[in-house]
């Protein structure tokens, strides 16, 4: 454990190698998977070590959802394995150690619902078939105000736009006060200042100690936060070290230029914990 | 009026009526929140070949729909997880064989009679035995239990199932439990409402009212309050006009729904102009919040209401009320049960 931390804190994140996958937050090795009958991964390795920031980057199809999917388990792994926090997959229950923050459209039904019930469905791992007492109120409304929608509690999901929408899901994950977090397209639809809020509830996270698993389509105001960014081509592991600034920003299609604070951001890509 | 409380049969019928208009909605909203709105129909088709099985044996036909209908349920939900393309053929198959395969086996059966069969279908409140009653009672109390008693799980799993199970949920056995007691709820309302119309009493009164709520607590609560009270006029309208019940009370309840549909629109004007006056943050927020009410609202629908709101209020009104408006519209056109 004690070399695990040591890597984190270390100021350059180095690739990750099976032989400490072991103690890693997330460790997935070799993983193949198929969604309708398609191949999506064809031997994805991923390492998560304690409070790192990996980012996880590529082309549209190139495999980067399955591959949280299969994180989180509702892809299942043709071959492989994965381990969590230690563990083996289906060996694992401490999931109120994972924040999951999905892609945005997951989140309105059919029936109407408030900011706060929406959240309060995150501090399902500690209460569980227990009654929803008064500190779980208390978690909510702490992770409820971390992302500055204290106000809306009471206001219906539907009714929010989409950066806010993406704070319900992220304070949704925090209430648990997970030790990882793993967002899929934070980014994906939230204007620029919501953006910069994002960038800044995700730093906080950060120096807690939160390990952090990003899918992203572009970095954004989140590059000076991310530690090593994995590239999928394929369904394969094209890059794994350094965020590369050439993928992140410019050479995706289809990105937008989202340079909110160009200044400061690009001064520093090293990560937060250097 | 007085006198219609004095047989016992409409004293049974009057307590069906309850016991089905708090069960079905509570079941209901969760089927309506996963959007699979007419799950509840395809269950009542299946339940056909369960009340036939009971006439060819002689048996209870409650109890014969139950298990019929459980299997039905447990077959859908299975259909439904395996996310398959052709899912919703395969749910056909499963409701028309259900239906024919219930009047078939109707027609093999001694006890023939259509009148019997027309009973089951449009729901009779001349035929809510003391046996059926004490049925339904039990049934009743374990989808109640279910459904009020893991609320939240229930909730978690209908509004965002990946999340579920990352919270550790067991994600299958709580949607296996939803199906099975969607099906419990199809045999209960079955005697009241009728096979045909069971899913009407699950889906109408949830749709109804959220046209008014905000929460879904708020919506569980009036779905369950619409139901009871028009389950009970329903029977008592049924009884004073001779009519069958089923089609009285879903027609009461759609009624509802008109009535609370042109309420929602003067109310929710007024929550947002009391919104409103919370302070400054009305312009900050106005500029994404317009952005996002025009995505979620479906084409058409966000047009009308906004459009004769602009006028009046024209920092917060059109971004609340284009969400607003869409919602019933989209609850009831959500058909997707092979999702």
């Amino acid at each position: 454990m004690s070399a695990v931390t040591a890597t984190a804190d270390s100021d350059r994140p180095r690739p990750s190698s099976p032989e400490d996958a072991g103690s890693a937050v997330v460790g997935l090795r070799g993983a193949v998977a198929t969604v309708g009958g398609r191949p999506v991964l064809r031997g994805v390795d991923l390492t998560v070590r304690p409070g790192e920031v990996v980012a996880l980057l590529g082309a549209n199809g190139s495999g980067k959802s399955t591959t949280v999917k299969s994180v989180i388990g509702s892809v299942p792994l043709d071959r492989g394995s994965l381990e969590l926090f230690g563990r083996p997959y289906r060996k694992f229950r401490d999931w109120h150690r994972i924040g999951y923050v999905p892609q945005r459209t997951t989140a309105a039904g059919g029936v109407p619902a408030t900011v706060r019930e929406v959240v309060s469905t995150g501090r399902l791992p500690q209460h569980r078939l227990l009654p929803f007492r008064r500190k779980d109120r208390a978690a909510v409304d702490r992770a409820l105000s971390a992302v500055g929608m204290l106000d809306r509690a009471g206001d219906g999901v539907a009714h929010l736009s989409g950066g806010q929408h993406q704070r319900v899901l992220i304070a949704r994950a925090l209430v648990g006060v997970p030790d990882l977090l793993i967002m899929d397209e934070p980014m994906a639809g939230v204007d620029v200042d919501s953006q910069q809020v994002l960038a800044d509830i995700l730093r906080t996270e950060v120096e807690r100690g939160c390990a952090v698993l990003l899918v992203l389509h572009e970095l954004g105001p989140l590059e000076p936060l991310i530690d090593r960014a994995v590239v999928l081509r394929d369904g394969c592991v094209a890059h794994d070290g350094p965020p590369p600034r050439g993928v992140g920003q410019h050479a995706l299609p289809g990105h937008d230029h989202v340079h909110p604070h160009a200044d400061d951001h690009h001064r520093t890509t090293q990560g937060l914990l250097a | 009026m007085i006198e219609m409380f004095q047989p016992d049969f409409m004293q049974r019928a009057f307590l069906a009526a309850v016991l089905v208009g708090v069960t079905a909605p509570s079941i209901g909203i969760y089927l309506v929140q996963r959007r699979q709105a007419l799950m509840g129909d395809g269950i009542g088709h299946v339940a056909l070949t369960g009340v036939g099985l009971g006439f060819l044996f002689q048996a209870n036909p409650m109890w014969t729909a139950v298990l019929v209908c459980v299997l039905g349920a447990v077959v859908m939900e299975l259909v439904r997880a395996r996310g398959n393309q052709r899912g919703d053929i395969a749910l056909a198959m499963l409701f028309y064989g259900g239906m024919a395969g219930g009047k078939l086996l109707v027609s093999m059966s001694s006890q023939s009679g259509a009148g019997s069969l027309e009973s089951y279908l449009w729901g009779s409140i001349l035929f809510v035995s003391p046996g059926d009653l004490a049925v339904i009672g039990l049934l009743a109390a374990v989808v109640l239990a279910v459904t009020v008693g893991l609320r939240r799980q229930l909730f978690a799993v209908c509004q965002d199932e990946e999340f579920a199970r990352v919270t550790g949920l067991p994600v299958r056995v709580l949607n296996l439990l939803l199906a099975v007691m969607a099906a419990v709820t199809v045999t209960v309302a079955m005697r009241v409402v009728g096979l045909l119309l069971v899913s009407a009493l699950m889906v109408v009164p949830v749709a109804a009212a959220q046209q008014l709520t905000r929460s879904f607590a708020a919506t569980q609560a009036t779905a369950i309050g619409v139901g009871v009270v028009t389950a009970l006029l329903g029977v008592g309208t049924s009884y004073q006009a001779d009519l069958p019940s089923g089609p009285t009370i879903v027609f009461l309840a759609i009624l509802t729904f008109a009535l609370f549909s042109v309420v929602a629109a003067p109310l929710a004007r007024r929550r947002h102009r009391a919104s409103a006056e919370h302070g400054p943050a009305v312009c900050d927020v106005a500029l994404p919040d317009g952005t996002a009410g025009s995505s979620p609202g479906g084409p058409g629908t966000a047009g009308g209401p906004v459009a004769v709101l602009e006028g009046t209020e024209p920092v917060r009104a059109p971004a609340g009320t284009a969400v607003d408006a869409p919602l019933s519209g989209e609850s009831l056109s959500s058909r997707g049960l092979a999702q």
